[in-house]
């Protein structure tokens, strides 16, 4: 920072940026996820950058963080242009990323994760002395002191406390930008209002701050300047005093939002209850009731460690219940295993597909018939009882044909494989867990409609999700959960506003379902 | 949640396997003075037991490296032999010649390394794989060009095996000697907290500012020149090498087999060497604790196949508790 206290914040507004991306495109297989991108950033301003997910603000900024190539544009800093080919290339020159995903080792302490790889070192040796030292200052100057220890592992942190130190990393280089990609995802108010003191004394201090977010409330609060992306593509630069939100919700989807979702449930959708929990509990979780019935979609919103995928988990036998009972038809059951979920005709679709969801190197046929052959082993000749095609039929999948290795597949046709895999089964109690996490927006649209379509034909959905306007324009009924507990519950189409009083335990509301 | 855990910087502390260790040593103890010939509790013995850790052990502190670093090393074996019958066949029993003999063998060790670290980090083959082909290479080309002991080492080199300082072995003041060294590059050097990252995400390391690769190549540079330390002690206590020497030991499994009962996360990023010397100790002292019961070989190998299994599904359920 000491490289940069001669540019005073009264430059600011028509000062020279510090960085510049110009014309940015990167291409992953089967989808261009940023085309043709200007960005810009100045000293002393924090810079909004908002969209959708999938919009490409997150691969805009592993670009610029030097995690990613460009295929094409140029990167300019001080008005130089600079290419990274590796992060520490991008460190060196000043860049600072916080990234979306927590980026911290478990099993070191704070004070290793913040200083990693570039630990004081005494006569050729780490200096732990200097190291706990130096950490302390850190924190101290981020006023978390009090809660976090320097020799304490990482692991044993709580979620928002991790956090604070992945701030307290960035802040080690004397970064000249900072990048923080939705810093506050996890994080409850309180701590917001920390986090944003601390935003405003950066940038006061003349660092540029680049602000990924989706909470509207703290982009115009902090932010001096907002950039939309949509679909990989700049929609524009405004000023944040010279726009409301809605004016950027239109930027940003390019139409009023109950356009981009399909309609809820009717009344003669709605059918007989598929799924009941009472009082239902394990060691995340504690007094569970809910209901979902035939044709409805239930919404499960809350922030991260509120144990919303928890929830999902705990129903489809991965950390099972070990309190309470659970109905599927009406019969009282216990799921202690993904199999005996399976059984009873669950499904699961994660937004990890890759991970828990797909056989990657393997083509659409034998991923559409996973399940079917894990229930019944022997089923060589399954192909032919089952029309595959039938399947990917009705989830609309887009591939090259059902031999094609699902790996090349885009995000939002491997959704539709997992789908297709589930009603193989002829699964009809659905648990969704952030379906469209890092899908584009057309294809996210496609797999709004297809749920709402599988909603239709009889399927008891349950969709927890961390992308609240999803929760918002898909579900008949929303629960809110906080602290291993649904907090309250809201009629379909409540504002963003109440889920998240709810979500961040400030008010316990709504009938306990 | 429990609370917090507290680490004492820069110091490992006990890792558990030290708590095996005990629980060897008292077993043993115990079946020899009701069941076994000769006193288990000698000087003689525990020296004995140490002497007996030397060639293992040393190699086993270089595998924790690239263990440590997500990496593994199967060439090693081979590359002992290498040095072993390399070594004897320069010095050719002449004391003028150890000098030249050490440091042909040393850059033996740096070049293997260097290539297994490039092979993986550059042209990207999984390590198991990329130091299986290296060992098979090396191994080839020393059978072709040895049948045989080749030379003997120079009397005075045999020092390393045979001599004693004051009343301890040299080779256990080697052994411990390159454990302390181990640790220190792993807890108090910056390589060593970078190759702990390596290990524990590479993916962090990398968006941290890493550059992985290095730190993989020289990880995998410490565990070859490891092997070349054991290959030397081989061939001083044996007076020769031998095309054969390192994989009779079996060196490449149970360095391995070492390191993981040591507690040390096959997938890397967890552990240290310490773990290690005990992982090595503990076999030591059941090969004298079976010798002294006059066991059979192979009843030696069941139990070594226990061992290793129960010592890493403990510490495998260890950490499924800390995560519930």
């Amino acid at each position: 920072m000491a490289a940069n206290s001669a540019s005073p914040r009264q430059g600011q507004r028509g000062g020279q940026p510090i960085l510049e991306m110009r014309g940015i495109t990167k291409r992953f297989p089967g989808v261009v996820a940023l085309d043709g991108v200007s960005f810009d950033v100045r000293a002393g301003e924090v810079h909004a950058l908002v969209g959708e997910n999938g919009a490409g603000k997150s691969t805009l900024m592993k670009i610029l963080g030097g995690a990613y190539a460009p295929d094409e544009g140029t990167l300019l800093l001080d008005g130089r242009p600079v290419s990274f080919s590796h992060p520490w290339e991008a460190q060196r020159q000043g860049i600072s990323i916080i990234y979306q995903e927590f980026n911290l080792l478990p099993y070191r302490t704070v004070a290793e994760n913040i200083f990693l790889g570039r630990e004081p070192l005494r006569r050729g040796l780490v200096d732990y002395g200097r190291l706990h030292r130096d950490t302390a200052h850190l924190l101290a100057r981020l006023g978390v002191e009090q809660w976090i220890e320097p020799d304490t592992l990482v692991k044993d942190l709580p979620v928002a406390h991790q956090q604070m130190v992945e701030i307290a990393k960035a802040l080690s280089f004397s970064s000249k930008v900072l990048v923080m990609d939705e810093p506050t995802a996890a994080l409850t108010d309180r701590e917001v209002d920390l986090l944003m003191g601390l935003v405003r004394q950066l940038r006061d201090e003349g660092l540029a701050i680049v602000y990924i977010s989706h909470r509207f409330k703290e982009i115009f609060a902090i932010a001096d300047r907002i950039t939309v992306l949509k679909d990989g593509r700049k929609v524009g630069t405004v000023d944040a005093s010279e726009v409301t939100p809605d004016d950027l919700i239109r930027m940003m989807i390019g139409r009023p939002l109950d356009a981009f979702y399909p309609e809820y449930a009717r009344p003669e959708d709605i059918g007989s209850p598929l799924l009941e929990l009472a009082g239902a509990g394990n060691d995340v979780l504690d007094d569970i009731n809910l209901t979902v019935r035939a044709g409805e979609i239930v919404g499960v919103a809350g922030l991260q460690g509120s144990g919303r995928t928890e929830l999902l988990r705990a129903i489809f036998g991965i950390q099972p219940f070990t309190r309470g009972t659970m109905r599927v038809r009406g019969q009282e059951v216990r799921v202690r295993s993904p199999l005996e979920a399976v059984r009873l005709r669950m499904g699961f679709l994660t937004e990890n597909r890759k991970e828990e969801g797909l056989a990657l190197l393997q083509p659409v046929r034998d991923n559409t018939l996973l399940v079917h052959r894990a229930l019944r082993p022997l089923l060589a000749r399954a192909d032919g009882v089952l029309s595959v095609a039938q399947l990917t039929g009705r989830v609309d999948l887009r591939a090259a044909g059902l031999h094609q290795e699902v790996q090349y597949l885009s995000g939002g046709n491997q959704q539709k494989v997992v789908l297709a895999k589930w009603l193989a089964v002829d699964a009809d109690v659905l648990l969704f867990s952030d379906p469209t996490r890092g899908i584009d927006v057309n294809a996210k649209a496609g797999i709004h409609r297809l749920i709402r379509s599988l909603a239709r034909s009889g399927k008891a959905i349950l969709m927890a999700s961390s992308d609240l306007p999803e929760v918002i324009g898909m579900s008949d009924r929303i629960l809110v959960m906080w602290d291993g507990r649904i907090y309250g519950e809201l009629p379909a189409g409540a504002t963003e506003a109440e889920i998240m009083a709810l979500a961040t335990g400030q008010r316990k509301g709504g009938r306990s379902a | 949640m429990s609370g917090y855990v507290i680490r004492k910087p820069g110091r490992a502390g006990l890792p558990p396997a030290f708590l095996f260790l005990a629980g060897a040593f008292v077993a043993a103890w115990v079946l020899v003075s009701l069941f076994g010939r000769g006193q288990f509790l000698s000087a003689a013995n525990i020296s004995n037991i140490f002497v007996r850790s030397v060639a293992l052990g040393i190699v086993a502190v270089g595998q924790s490296f690239a263990i440590l670093g997500g990496s593994i090393d199967l060439s090693v074996a081979h590359l002992i032999s290498v040095t072993a019958v390399m070594a004897s066949f320069i010095m050719q029993g002449d004391p003028a010649n150890i000098a030249r003999a050490i440091v042909v063998v040393a850059a033996i060790g740096l070049g293997v390394g260097l290539l297994n670290g490039l092979i993986i980090t550059k042209l990207r083959v999984n390590a198991l794989i990329a130091t299986l082909g290296t060992g098979l290479f090396m191994q080839g080309l020393l059978s072709t060009s040895f049948q045989n002991f080749a030379g003997a080492v120079a009397p005075e080199f045999e020092v390393l095996a045979y001599g004693t300082w004051g009343p301890v072995p040299i080779p256990v003041v080697v052994l411990l000697g390159v454990v302390a060294l181990g640790a220190l590059v792993m807890h108090r050097t910056r390589f060593g907290a970078r190759l702990y990252a390596v290990g524990g995400h590479a993916e962090v390391a990398r968006l941290s500012g890493l550059r992985t690769d290095r730190v993989l190549i020289g990880a995998h540079i410490i565990a070859s020149l490891s092997a070349v330390l054991t290959g030397l002690f081989i061939a001083a206590r044996l007076g020769a090498g031998a095309p054969w020497v390192g994989q009779d030991g079996v060196y490449d499994l149970e360095s391995i087999a070492a390191v993981v009962v040591g507690g040390t996360a096959l997938a890397g990023g967890r552990g240290g060497v310490l773990g290690t010397l005990a992982g090595v100790l503990i076999f030591s002292i059941m090969d004298s604790m079976f010798n002294q019961l006059g066991t059979g070989a192979f009843l030696k190998q069941v139990f070594r196949g226990f061992i290793i299994i129960a010592a890493v599904a403990s510490y495998s359920v260890r950490s499924r508790e800390e995560v519930g």
